[in-house]
C-alpha cells in the first residue's frame, strides 16, 4: 500500500502543472483518487469537517443495487437461449457461461469505449473525470438485447457520451439520461437491431418448432390491430408458448423475469431488490420510483375503464411487470441530474412518467418502447417542472412581504 | 407569551471531546488581538492607534469610514505591539501586549431610574462611542448594525446548537441582573418586539427563562434550531426591505455591564473543545484572547486544527491564534492530510455521514461521539444529488436553487429565493453534507455581497 503511493507520487509531478504530461493531468487524477481517497483538507474558513459521503460513493451505491440485474440477466440470457433451442434439460452453469460469454463483451466495450471519450474530454476540455459514467457504462449493456453487435454498442455509447453528456458540459449538466440516449441512438438508428425477435439470442441455432420471440410487450401489442385474434391479452399471454415454453408469459413468471428482453430489465423481482437498496441507502428517490408506478398503474386502471380495445382493457398490473417499466422506472426515472431536482417535482415528474409510459404503449401501437420515451420525455419536462415548484416557492414569499 | 416551535430537520453532529462544565484555570494570555475581518460590513476602517500606543480597555482603536460613529475599542489594557495586514494592507489583527492588571476607560454609569428615562438616540451614543455596538449585527447580509435604521425586531438565540457548542446557561451564569439591564436598553433601540429564543431541551434556565420586556420562544429540534436566522425565519421572516438585529446574549450582558458598572468589560468564558484535547473544559478570558494558554500541554498530539469558533462556520488559527470577536469557542480537531487507500469505499463505522450510501454506516449509531478531521473526503464536483441540502435546512427554502442563482449573478433569483433570509452559518450544514463538496458558505457570502453592492 505504502509502495503503490510512493510510486504515485514520484510520478505525480510529471502530471502537474509545469509538467511534460500536464495535459493528461485529470486522467492522472482520475486513476489516482480512485485508488486512493485524497489528502485534501477543508479550507480554513467555513466547515472544518466534511460528511464522508462523495460522489463515487454515491455512484458504487447505484452500481451495486444494479447487481442483481446484472447476475439475473447473465443466467437469463442463457436460460432463454436454451429453451429457444429446445434443450430444457441444460443446467445452471452452462447457462451462466453462455450469458457470461455475450454479457461480459458488452459491459467491456461500454466501459472502455465511455470511459476512452471520457478522457479524451477530460484533456481537450480539461475538466475533471466524473464518476457518472461508472453508473451510466453499467446501464447501457442492461439495456441491450443480448445478440447487439459490439460495434452498435461502441457507437451508442459515443454518441450519447459526446452529444447526451458532453455537449452540455459533461455530469451533472446533461439534460437526458445518458443511457438512454445510447438505447434510443439504436432503437431511431438501427431498429432492425433493436425490434421483432432480437431478444432471445440464438447464435445460429435453429429454434424449436412453433417458437416466437416476441416479448410480453409485443404480444400485448398484437392483441390489438390487424393480427388480433380477437382473445385477451391476458389469454394471449397465458397460451403464448405452447408445446415449447408453456406458462411462460403467465404473470408471475413475467414477475420473475423469466422473459426474453434486454440484457437486465426482465426481471421486476430484481428490480425491487435494487429499488430497495437504492431507497434504503436514500440515493434513488423513492417519491420518484413510487410515483412512476403509481403513474402507471393509475393510467392503466384508467383504459381499462375505457376498454374500447384488448390491450387497454389489459390488466393495470401487467403493465407494471412488461416492458422493462419496473427498470427504468428505478434506475433510469431516478437519476438525479435530468430528473426533476424538487421534491415536489420528483412525484409529478415520476407520476407523468408512468402515465406516458402506458399512453405511448396503448394508444401508439408505433412505438411498443413505452417506458424509454416516456422518461426521455420527461427529462426535457423536468426543468419545467421545477420551475413551476420554484416558482410557488418564490410566491411564497412575495405574497409574505405583501400582507 | 411563549408558544413552542418544533421543528423536523436538521442534524446533530456529536462530537467527541465536549467541554466538562468545569471552570479551568490556565495563565491569562500575554497578547490579545482585535480582528478587524470578523465584522462584514466595515469597509474602510481607519487606524487611531498605532504600534507603541498604550491603550485601556474600551479606549477606541478604529473606526468605519462609512459609520463614523461607531467606535471599535482595546479589549484589554496594554501596550499596542504589532499590526498585522495581509494582501493590499487589509488590516487583518491588531495585537495588544495586556497588562498584569487591567485598566478600564471610563464611560457613564446609568442607574436605573436614569435608563428608564434615556432617550433612543442617547442610548445609541453610549452604545456606539463605548465599543459594544459592534455586537449588533444587522440582516439581511449579516452586517454591522446601522444606527440610522430602526429594526422591526431584535432577536437573541440563547443557546447554541453547534458541535461542541458552549453551554450558554454556564458561560453566562450568574450575569441575570447584566442581561436584564441590556434588554432594557435594546429596548429602547426597536419599535417592534424582542424575541428571546430558548432551548426547549435545556433545563430551567435561571438567566434567560425570567427575562423581561421580551417575547420568549422554545424551540425544540435538531442543528441549526439555535441559529438566530433559522429561528427568524419561523417567527417573523424578513422580506424584502426590512430590518432585523441580532444580538448574541453576551453582547447583551456586555451592554449591561456598561450601562451599570461603566466600562467596557470583554470578559467572557469560553469552551476549549474537541477531540485533541486532552482535558476540553471552560476558561475565563477576554475578546481577542491568544489561544496558546489554553492549549499548552492540553493537546494530544501536534498534528491538529485549531479553530476559532465551531466546526461548522469557524475560521482555522494557529497554535497562538486569536479567538474571533463573536467565538466563545476554540475547537481542535486533527488534521486530515492524508490518503486512504480506497477511502471512497471503505465501509466505515468511524466516519460520520448523513447520508447512508453504500458503507457509510454511521446511522446505525446516532448517540456515538464522533472524531472527525479535515479531510474533504472527495473531490468537488458539478450538482448532483438533489433534495438532500432540503433535508437538514429547516426552512422553506430551496438552497441549490439560492446556490444556483448566486454562481449564475441572477440578482432577482437571488432576492426571490430568499438570500435576505440566510448568513453563512444558516447554510453551513449544507456544506457539509454536500456530495459534490462546494463551498456553500463562501458562495453564499459572495451572492450577498453582490446583492449589497450591486
Amino acid at each position: 500500500m505504502k509502495f503503490i503511493r510512493n510510486t504515485l507520487d514520484k510520478y505525480k509531478h510529471h502530471f502537474e502543472k509545469g509538467g511534460k504530461l500536464e495535459r493528461y493531468f485529470y486522467i492522472w487524477e482520475a486513476n489516482d483518487t480512485f485508488l486512493f481517497a485524497p489528502k485534501q483538507t477543508t479550507a480554513s474558513k467555513g466547515v472544518q469537517i466534511r460528511d464522508a459521503i462523495d460522489l463515487k460513493r454515491l455512484m458504487i451505491t447505484v452500481i451495486i443495487s444494479m447487481i442483481p440485474c446484472l447476475l439475473f440477466g447473465i443466467w437469463n440470457v442463457g436460460h432463454q437461449h436454451y429453451i429457444a433451442t429446445g434443450e430444457l434439460n441444460v443446467e445452471f452453469w452452462p447457462k451462466i457461461l453462455f450469458g457470461l460469454k455475450l454479457t461480459i463483451p458488452i459491459i467491456i466495450v461500454s466501459y472502455a469505449v465511455g470511459l476512452g471519450t471520457e478522457f479524451i474530454f477530460s484533456v481537450i476540455r480539461q475538466h475533471p473525470i466524473n464518476e457518472g459514467y461508472l453508473v451510466t457504462g453499467m446501464l447501457i449493456p442492461l439495456v441491450m438485447p443480448p445478440g447487439i453487435p459490439l460495434w452498435q454498442v461502441a457507437l451508442a455509447t459515443i454518441f450519447a457520451v459526446v452529444i447526451g453528456k458532453e455537449a452540455f458540459g459533461g455530469t451533472g449538466m446533461n439534460v437526458l439520461n445518458v443511457a438512454l440516449t445510447a438505447r434510443a441512438f439504436l432503437y431511431f438508428a438501427y431498429p432492425s437491431q433493436m425490434s421483432g425477435d432480437v431478444w432471445t439470442y440464438l447464435d445460429d441455432k435453429t429454434p424449436v418448432d412453433g417458437f416466437s420471440g416476441a416479448t410480453p410487450l409485443s404480444v400485448a401489442a398484437e392483441s390489438v390491430g390487424p393480427e388480433a385474434n380477437g382473445q385477451s391479452v391476458v389469454a394471449n399471454l397465458n397460451s403464448f408458448g405452447q408445446g415449447w415454453g408453456d406458462g411462460m408469459y403467465e404473470f408471475m413468471n413475467i414477475f420473475f423475469g423469466f422473459i426474453p428482453g434486454s440484457i437486465g430489465e426482465t426481471s421486476t423481482l430484481m428490480v425491487i431488490i435494487g429499488a430497495m437498496i437504492l431507497i434504503a441507502t436514500g440515493v434513488g428517490s423513492w417519491k420518484i420510483i413510487v410515483s412512476v408506478f403509481a403513474g402507471a398503474y393509475v393510467m392503466g386502471t384508467f383504459t381499462n375503464w375505457i376498454a374500447s380495445n384488448e390491450y387497454m382493457a389489459m390488466p393495470a398490473e401487467y403493465h407494471l411487470v412488461i416492458g422493462g417499466l419496473a427498470f427504468g422506472a428505478v434506475f433510469m426515472a431516478t437519476d438525479p441530474v435530468t430528473a426533476a431536482q424538487t421534491e415536489r417535482g420528483k412525484w409529478i415528474y415520476g407520476f407523468l412518467i408512468g402515465m406516458l409510459t402506458v399512453m405511448i404503449r396503448v394508444f401508439n401501437p408505433a412505438y411498443p418502447e413505452g417506458i424509454m420515451l416516456a422518461i426521455l420525455l420527461m427529462n426535457v419536462f423536468a426543468p419545467l417542472i421545477d420551475y413551476f415548484v420554484v416558482g410557488a416557492n418564490k410566491k411564497r414569499r412575495l405574497k409574505r412581504a405583501t400582507v | 407569551m411563549s408558544h413552542i416551535i418544533k421543528l423536523k430537520k436538521g442534524f446533530d453532529i456529536k462530537l467527541a471531546g465536549k467541554a466538562n462544565k468545569n471552570l479551568g484555570h490556565a495563565n491569562q494570555p500575554e497578547t490579545f488581538a482585535f480582528k478587524p475581518p470578523n465584522f462584514y460590513g466595515l469597509e474602510r476602517p481607519k487606524l487611531l492607534v498605532n504600534v507603541g500606543d498604550n491603550v485601556k480597555a474600551g479606549t477606541p482603536i478604529l473606526f468605519d469610514k462609512a459609520h463614523e460613529s461607531i467606535k471599535f475599542v482595546a479589549p484589554v489594557s496594554g501596550e499596542l505591539v504589532d499590526i498585522i495586514r495581509g494582501e493590499k494592507r487589509k488590516l487583518l489583527e491588531i495585537r495588544i501586549l495586556a497588562d498584569t492588571q487591567i485598566e478600564y476607560e471610563n464611560f457613564r454609569k446609568y442607574s436605573a431610574s436614569e435608563i428608564a428615562n434615556l432617550s433612543r438616540q442617547q442610548a445609541i451614543d453610549h452604545l456606539t462611542n463605548s465599543g459594544v455596538w459592534p455586537q449588533l449585527v444587522q440582516r439581511p447580509y449579516g452586517i454591522l448594525a446601522d444606527p440610522s435604521e430602526t429594526p422591526k425586531a431584535i432577536f437573541i438565540s440563547a443557546f447554541d446548537s453547534h458541535p461542541l457548542a458552549p453551554d450558554y446557561d454556564f458561560i453566562f451564569d450568574g450575569a441575570e441582573l447584566y442581561f436584564q439591564t441590556g434588554l432594557n436598553i435594546l429596548k429602547k433601540l426597536v419599535e417592534g418586539t424582542i424575541h428571546l429564543n430558548i432551548n426547549v431541551n435545556s433545563e430551567f434556565s435561571k438567566i434567560f427563562a425570567q427575562a423581561e420586556g421580551v417575547q420568549l420562544n422554545k424551540f425544540k429540534g435538531s442543528h441549526p434550531i439555535g441559529n438566530v436566522g433559522v429561528q427568524i425565519h419561523h417567527l417573523d421572516p424578513i422580506n424584502k426591505g426590512e430590518i432585523v438585529w441580532t444580538i448574541n446574549p453576551f453582547g447583551v450582558i456586555q451592554i449591561g455591564r456598561l450601562f451599570t458598572n461603566g466600562i467596557y468589560d470583554s470578559s467572557k468564558i469560553i469552551a476549549v473543545a474537541g477531540s485533541e484535547i486532552e482535558t476540553p473544559q471552560y476558561y475565563k478570558t477576554y475578546q481577542g484572547a491568544c489561544v496558546d494558554k489554553f492549549l499548552e500541554n492540553n493537546l494530544k498530539n501536534d498534528h491538529v486544527r485549531v479553530i476559532s469558533g465551531n466546526v461548522l462556520t469557524g475560521q482555522r488559527i494557529e497554535k497562538n491564534g486569536y479567538l474571533g470577536y463573536f467565538d466563545h469557542l476554540v475547537s481542535v480537531i486533527p488534521e486530515g492530510d492524508y490518503y486512504e487507500m480506497f477511502g471512497w469505499i471503505k465501509p466505515t463505522f468511524e466516519k460520520l455521514s448523513f447520508h447512508r450510501a453504500i458503507g457509510l454506516l454511521s446511522f446505525l449509531n446516532k448517540n456515538k461521539e464522533y472524531t472527525l478531521d479535515t479531510n474533504m473526503r472527495g473531490e468537488p464536483r458539478p450538482f448532483v444529488q438533489t433534495g438532500i441540502f432540503e433535508q437538514v435546512i429547516p426552512m422553506d427554502i430551496l438552497p441549490t436553487y439560492l446556490l444556483k442563482a448566486i454562481m449564475a449573478e441572477d440578482y432577482d433569483d437571488m432576492e426571490a429565493l430568499g438570500i435576505y433570509e440566510v448568513v453563512e452559518e444558516d447554510l453551513a450544514l449544507c456544506e457539509f453534507v454536500d456530495v459534490s463538496k462546494h463551498n456553500v458558505q463562501k458562495i453564499l457570502r459572495e451572492g450577498l455581497d453582490l446583492i449589497k453592492n450591486g
